[in-house]
């Protein structure tokens, strides 16, 4: 996946855990929290999902990435790079 | 058999965390010792009348999409949208003592104007109280018990206010007699007084299918008569159960809502003190079919709670049956589109467990069955209509019934009066949920099975 594959896979997981967010205005350089309501239990959820649709584990210490759209994307490219994209 | 989680109990809470692991692709066992699903919260049918068992409302009232709301939260984390449970919000409930009625209904208001009416000197206190509550985090406080009495009396000085404000509390929460811990106050003063109740249109049934159903949609696998006789542990770590047929399970962890002794006594250790950790507080209940609606009977309340003294006293009573407080509760009364097909009211009064558990002669358990339930309800006809003349099947179920069904020693409706909030055991892999984790009532059960998933058997 490229990093714009990556971005649109990151809106579908948004778009699970939060059903009735508006996600179309989100500013990809923003805290997802400043912009929308995310508790600790959906942040999680964030984890469990990559980890569930893609093997991808990501450890704790590294959850400080997951903060921005920009910087989630920059985290899991290389880690996503040789995975095929869903869509 | 290896699985990831083995979860004893299809409870709320051993579904809510089975469909938690089994969606994130854990391999899960749920364990229920009975027939059928439900724990606490079950149903059954007898004489061809449909009966729910605990449930008088369902707490939490959320609308469709108030992202913030724990009922909301609750169905994210599930998977599951709003319409699932289809949530039918009350009409109306109230607080009845001598001389005085408070109204509420699942606007909050209603209640702030009803105290203000009622106990015009206290308005302030009660509006300072209340926004000591909003602003409690009870989630955050990592101490040890405080008192909600103590609390609520730095804002309050009446003490029929005070009382009326923890009957209703203390009755749908309350593992200790007569105070609790102020964490679970702010909760349960949230979950019932500003958000309040609903009940889906077919009852427990309808949550519990949903639930069972996205469990097994998920991949997790549920065996019913699947009593657990031991839980297996080597060095201080927890690796299986032994099952009452004598098959071996093995788990990467457990995950028990039996309850904490009941727990440790499956793991044949001792955790705390049995005596000091087993609670006290149960309950019976006469259900009573009627020939018409409550409604035609002049009765249109959702959730009567009351007391026929000002001094409420909630703990075990002093007698088989406690006729000086209860709770009178009609599923009848919800904004259903279309009237149930069964007119029912239900009430319900504390109980000493003591002299329910030692009636050993069966035609003593029957007779003692059938004068508590005339007494309660001849008690609950001073304060609502009288609908004796219609009833036309009844059942009732006591301390006795409840330890049957739930495994809860001394038929303990809300279980240990310590909680275990962390979930965590002296044993490694071996964690609680449910009741005596501490958060309680249907979706208390439900978000509990979802924070232990999530802290323990997700990371």
């Amino acid at each position: 996946m490229n990093e714009e594959q990556i971005r649109l896979v990151i809106l579908d997981i948004l778009d699970k855990i939060a059903p009735d967010e508006d996600l179309s205005d989100l500013d990809d350089s923003q805290p997802f929290r400043d912009q929308m309501e995310l508790d600790s239990m959906d942040f999680l959820d964030i984890v469990m999902e990559l980890r569930k649709r893609y093997r991808v584990q990501i450890p704790e210490e590294d959850y400080p990435n997951l903060v921005t759209m920009d910087s989630t994307v920059t985290y899991l490219h290389p880690l996503l790079k040789d995975v095929e994209s869903p869509a | 058999m290896q699985y990831d989680t083995i979860i004893i109990g299809a409870g709320l809470s051993g579904l809510a965390a089975g469909i938690r692991l089994a969606y994130y692709d854990q391999k899960v066992c749920l364990l229920e010792r009975h027939t059928t699903i439900g724990g606490l919260n079950s149903f059954y049918r007898l004489r061809h009348r449909d009966y729910d068992v605990g449930l008088h409302a369902v707490t939490n009232y959320a609308e469709k999409g108030d992202r913030s709301k724990p009922l909301n939260k609750l169905l994210r984390q599930l998977r599951l949208s709003w319409d699932d449970f289809a949530l039918c919000p009350q009409i109306e409930s109230s607080v009845v003592f001598p001389d005085c009625t408070l109204r509420m209904t699942n606007d909050f208001e209603l209640l702030r104007s009803q105290v203000a009416d009622h106990f015009p000197a206290q308005a302030d206190g009660f509006n300072r109280l209340v926004q000591s509550i909003d602003e409690f985090d009870p989630f955050a406080e990592t101490g040890g018990y405080q008192s909600a009495r103590e609390h609520v009396r730095k804002y309050l000085s009446d003490p029929l206010l005070e009382n009326m404000l923890f009957c209703p509390i203390l009755f749908y929460s309350s593992a200790t007699p007569n105070d609790l811990d102020l964490r679970q106050f702010v909760i349960i003063f949230r979950s019932i007084l500003q958000e309040g109740f609903s009940r889906p249109y077919e009852g427990i049934r309808r949550i519990l299918r949903v639930l069972v159903k996205k469990f097994r949609g998920e991949g997790g696998e549920l065996k019913l008569r699947s009593g657990v006789k031991q839980i297996l542990h080597k060095n201080g770590t927890a690796y299986g159960v032994e099952l009452d047929s004598g098959e071996i399970l093995e788990g990467q962890r457990i995950l028990s809502s039996a309850g904490l002794v009941e727990t440790q006594r499956l793991c044949d250790q001792t955790f705390v003190d049995e005596t000091e950790s087993t609670g006290d507080i149960s309950f019976v209940e006469s259900i009573s079919s009627l020939d018409c609606s409550p409604a035609d009977l002049g009765h249109h309340g959702t959730v009567v709670f009351f007391s026929n003294q000002t001094d409420f006293r909630y703990e075990r009573p002093p007698t088989p049956v406690d006729l000086r407080s209860g709770i009178i509760c009609s599923p009848n009364n919800y904004q259903f589109d279309e009237p149930l097909a069964e007119n029912k009211i239900n009430i319900t009064a504390l109980a000493d467990h003591g002299y329910w558990l030692n009636l050993d002669d069966e035609d003593a358990y029957r007779a003692a069955k059938q004068e508590s339930c005339r007494a309660i309800i001849e008690n609950a006809v001073k304060i609502v209509p009288d609908f004796r003349d219609h009833i036309v099947d009844q059942d009732v179920f006591t301390p006795r019934t409840i330890k049957k069904f739930t495994g809860h020693l001394n038929g303990a409706v809300y279980g240990s009066p310590t909680k275990q909030l962390a979930g965590t055991t002296p044993l490694d892999q071996l964690y609680l949920c449910g009741t005596d984790q501490g958060f309680l009532g249907i979706i208390g059960a439900m978000l509990s099975g979802i924070s232990m998933a999530n802290a323990h058997c997700l990371s």
